[in-house]
């Protein structure tokens, strides 16, 4: 190796050895406080998100202890707890329920349909079959909103592809069975609780293929082999290895199908009955009703179910899935 | 690579979740090309292209586009700065409040956007702040940190940390090493968190309605269009403009940060 | 030595992480010139002094001095030593060419100049015509080359290597070694060499210090090291020695004391053969029998307690001990190994 080698160190006198000058820089006076460097670097985010957010989820908090004079309809800056008492009432207990329990259906209905996709694309896909796959989880999830709500509503409407569709193929019967179901049923699919929950899980399931997809990923191969290895078949390998190295893909995936439904107000406006979601109640009250603090205080029951969901998918790793 | 083909029942499961995936957006291509501009009748009586021409000759579709592109720039700045900054502080310290500071990132997502909405409306209220132009931005930008902090730090952690060391070793001091290593190392990265948070800022509706009083970006004027009864193709066709302009950033976000794990770092 | 001979000295240094002491109270001198080899099972503290030198860490206690002076509060990027990653660390974005001239190029050392230096180091770690590849189209092997090239490139007064040849497959480190060696004696550099691999310590360098628990067991050349261990540590850790505790010692030497014997000095006869009235025997039972091809190693279980190794060369085969069989073992006087 060393055959050719007549250079000899030193050939660089600019270089030769020693004594380079102690620069006294910017640079060697922060590399000595890295705590300074630490407070210049965390300063913008830190103060942003612990200001201006964290202040804002405070001024939430300060509104929602307002209330509205109910005769003079004039804003009280008392702190009270008027507002946060209208939480409680039947009315709001019912659309809190409804909400929170159409946010766990569509969850587990993402989970359901997005599963099995993002299992085949961690595992059985090759190069060019992923990237057809990845394209297709994304182009949905980039394109716009608000016209894929609206697709939806044509979809669904009474005259709409939907009901063409199962006019075509005899399914008509099925059809009418369903919208006549009492709670999900309705006039149309357009105005019934199942085209609501058909729309939040058509928006928000690539939410869940995506987690999902990335924590399968992370299963290697090896371990798949090793359980066959050790006599699992490959049900067994599915059930007791790669489903559970799942879960905390499943919870980070659950994490935007739970709290997207939760606060929601455009698809339950656009789609369904007109009995109304948590969204639309603070939607109506900061807009139409002017009733900012019940507004907030509305805006602090999602609030309250996420901080419990999130402890609860943390300890299933959600967080490391993110 | 992978030589076991899949089971049937899955292969059909993963078309039938593709098509379910896929086939709206057909439909949405579709209904910009129809001659009903009142009803949702399938299949549509006729197709034209007239709507293109409709929508392209409306001063009010041009306004809102140009408010959220300046819109979604802004807060793809704010969000490269405060994510990238935050990334680093994150990655290369251990500090007190590290573990919560992460959460606060990640919270405004993690949130419903009608929170984060209400949130700045109340904070606003409270504070006597009118609605403008950067009362929207504040909002984005909020929301989209996490995206650009993801990206970098995912980065960053695939990455060798003796590169910094090693930079330094060399010779070359901190700005050096940032400018010489770090940056040309966290480059496709900050691309892809970019993009992506400007698609993010770009198609946000929720939050928008609670900080943009009379201004109009391009979700709140479609909304606004949809609840018209009259030219209803004209929200497809701005929907068709917006998705071909945006499918390329997308794309190439995807290839930025696909199979970065060779690139970074050397490998044993 | 004077001030000027001294590429690294460590008077007295420590390094703490809260209540975990990584290093302990170590002072030593490396000559210039010196191959250096820094030996140490994983936490003892090695890599920790490596840093130290390089600037990455700060002593908390003592101080670092290179060429005779203080390197407190002194940056890497000031410091006239350079280095070899355990990981290479080489830059992905870069081409290898642009790796290797990276310190000239932030020295501002003009383009033609850097390039014709850069390309001469590549020659001389054998990688000529490698400069337009990328790392990632690099071989483990080649890639050490490249970090090293573009440590010597330039010119430090100590080059401090972190485990280099870790990653590489056996055949390769070794070839690797005698590579390293020559190059050093070439360009006269000041190496400091941390490896856990005591072969490649014993075979390269010219001192050893052996590190366990943050502290310097022992800092001799390596034949020292191994003819003279200066504590059990270092018996055990340089090669491969028999310990025997004070009393089994106390039973079959005679000696009060613990002390360790090579197994190769270990002579294995038939049980009541004749030994040598200077040298040390005890009876005991073969347990197991290792055949290793240019010799074959026995434990035998001693009768008067304790275990032993005798390690024989496949020469000729007059005794060939089975499992279960009772031997005698003895061993010279002189070659016993008795500690501070």
């Amino acid at each position: 190796m060393l055959a050719v080698g007549k250079r000899e160190g030193g050939n660089v006198p600019a270089l030769a050895l020693g004594d380079r000058p102690s620069r006294m820089t910017l640079s060697t006076y922060l590399y000595r406080r890295p705590r300074l460097v630490l407070v210049l670097l965390l300063l913008p985010p830190a103060l942003w998100l612990g200001v201006i957010y964290l202040g804002s989820l405070g001024a939430l908090l300060v509104q929602s202890l307002f209330h509205i004079d109910d005769f003079s309809g004039q804003l009280v800056t008392r702190p009270g707890i008027e507002t946060l008492a209208r939480l409680f009432s039947p009315t709001a207990r019912e659309v809190i329920s409804r909400t929170a329990l159409a946010a766990t259906i569509v969850t587990v209905l993402c989970a359901l349909l997005g599963f099995p996709l993002a299992y085949y694309m961690a595992r059985y896909a090759g190069h060019r079959m992923k990237a057809v796959c990845y394209i297709a989880v994304m182009l949905p999830l980039w394109s716009n909103y608000l016209v894929r709500v609206t697709a939806w509503r044509l979809i669904l409407a009474k005259e709409g592809v939907a009901s063409w569709f199962a006019a075509k193929t005899g399914l008509s019967g099925m059809l009418e069975f369903f919208l006549g179901l009492p709670g999900i049923g309705g006039p149309s699919l357009s105005s019934s609780a199942l085209g609501t929950v058909i729309t939040f899980v058509y928006i928000w399931l690539p939410y869940m293929i995506l987690p999902i997809q990335a924590a399968l990923e992370r299963v290697p191969r090896s371990l798949v082999d090793a359980s066959s290895d050790l006599g699992a078949r490959p049900t067994a390998t599915f059930w007791r290895v790669i489903l559970p190295l799942a879960i905390p893909g499943i919870a980070a995936g659950s994490i935007f199908t739970f709290s997207l439904t939760l606060g929601d107000y455009i698809i339950p406006n656009l789609i369904g009955t007109s009995r109304p979601f948590i969204g639309q109640i603070v939607y109506q009250a900061q807009g139409t009703a002017g009733d900012i603090p019940f507004a907030a205080a509305f805006a602090l029951v999602p609030i309250a179910i996420m901080a419990i969901y999130l402890m609860l998918v943390k300890r299933l790793g959600a967080f490391d899935a993110l | 690579m992978r030589s076991e083909t899949a089971p049937w029942g899955l292969r059909i499961a993963t078309v039938g979740a593709i098509a379910f995936l896929n086939l709206p957006i057909l439909f949405i291509i579709l209904y910009g090309f129809t001659t009903d501009e009142q009803s949702y009748a399938f299949p549509p009586p006729g197709l034209t292209t007239r709507w293109f021409a409709v929508t392209y000759a409306r001063a009010d579709f041009w306004a809102a586009l140009s408010l959220s592109v300046q819109v979604a720039a802004l807060a793809m700045v704010m969000a490269l700065v405060m994510g990238s900054l935050a990334a680093a502080a994150l990655y290369r310290f251990r500090f007190f409040g590290r573990e919560a500071l992460s959460l606060l990132i990640l919270l405004p997502i993690a949130l419903p956007g009608i929170v984060t909405g209400i949130s700045l409306r109340s904070a606003f209220a409270l504070g006597d702040i009118p609605f403008s132009f950067f009362t929207i931005v504040a909002g984005h930008a909020t929301f989209c940190i996490v995206v650009v902090y993801n990206n970098v730090i995912a980065r960053l952690r695939r990455s060798s940390p003796a590169l910094i060391e090693a930079s330094m070793d060399l010779g070359a001091d901190i700005f050096q090493t940032l400018r010489h290593v770090v940056l040309p190392n966290i480059a496709t990265a900050l691309l892809a968190g970019g993009m992506l948070a400007f698609a993010l800022s770009f198609d946000e509706i929720i939050v928008t309605t609670f900080t943009a009083g009379q201004q109009q970006t391009l979700p709140i004027w479609m909304l606004a269009e949809l609840a018209r009864p009259h030219q209803r193709p004209v929200t497809n066709i701005a929907a068709i403009t917006v998705m071909a302009v945006t499918i390329v950033p997308i794309l190439l976000a995807y290839y930025l940060t696909r199979d970065t794990q060779d690139a970074a770092g050397s490998g044993k | 030595m004077s001030q000027m001979d001294q590429a690294v000295g460590f008077h007295d240094v420590s390094r703490h992480y809260g209540q975990v002491k990584a290093v302990d109270r170590v002072s030593f001198t490396i000559a210039q010139g010196e191959f250096f080899a820094m030996l140490g099972p994983s936490g003892s503290g090695k890599t920790t002094c490596l840093r130290l030198i390089a600037g990455f860490e700060q002593p908390s206690a003592g101080d670092v001095f290179i060429q005779g002076k203080s390197v407190r509060g002194v940056p890497p990027y000031d410091r006239d030593v350079n280095t070899v990653f355990q990981d290479y660390a080489l830059f992905p974005h870069m081409t290898v060419l642009q790796n290797v001239s990276y310190g000239l190029m932030i020295r501002k050392v003009p383009a033609a100049e850097r390039k014709k230096q850069a390309e001469a180091m590549l020659e001389m770690v054998a990688l000529p015509g490698y400069g337009e590849r990328k790392p990632s189209q690099l071989s483990g092997g080649q890639r050490q080359r490249v970090a090293l090239a573009r440590a010597l490139v330039n010119h430090p007064t100590v080059l401090l290597l972190d485990e280099p040849l870790g990653a590489l497959d056996l055949k390769l480190r070794e070839q690797m070694q005698v590579e390293l060696k020559a190059i050093q004696r070439r360009v006269g550099v000041t190496f400091v060499y941390v490896t856990h691999d005591q072969g490649e310590a014993l075979s390269m360098s010219d001192r050893v210090a052996v590190f366990n628990n943050g502290r310097i067991e022992q800092i001799a050349s390596p034949k020292q090291l191994y003819e003279e261990p200066a504590t059990p540590f270092v018996a055990g850790f340089v090669g491969i020695s028999n310990l025997i505790d004070a009393q089994t010692a106390a039973r079959i030497t005679g000696q009060p004391g613990p002390c360790a014997i090579r197994p190769e000095k270990v002579h294995l006869g038939p049980q009541g053969a004749g030994v040598a009235p200077e040298r040390i025997c005890a009876d005991g039972a073969v347990e197991t029998v290792l055949y290793l091809g240019a010799a074959t190693r026995y434990d035998i279980a001693l009768h008067q307690g304790g275990r032993i190794s005798a390690l024989m060369q496949n020469r000729e085969r007059h005794f060939d001990p089975q499992p279960g069989m009772t031997v005698t073992v003895s061993w010279d006087r002189q070659h016993v190994l008795r500690f501070g």
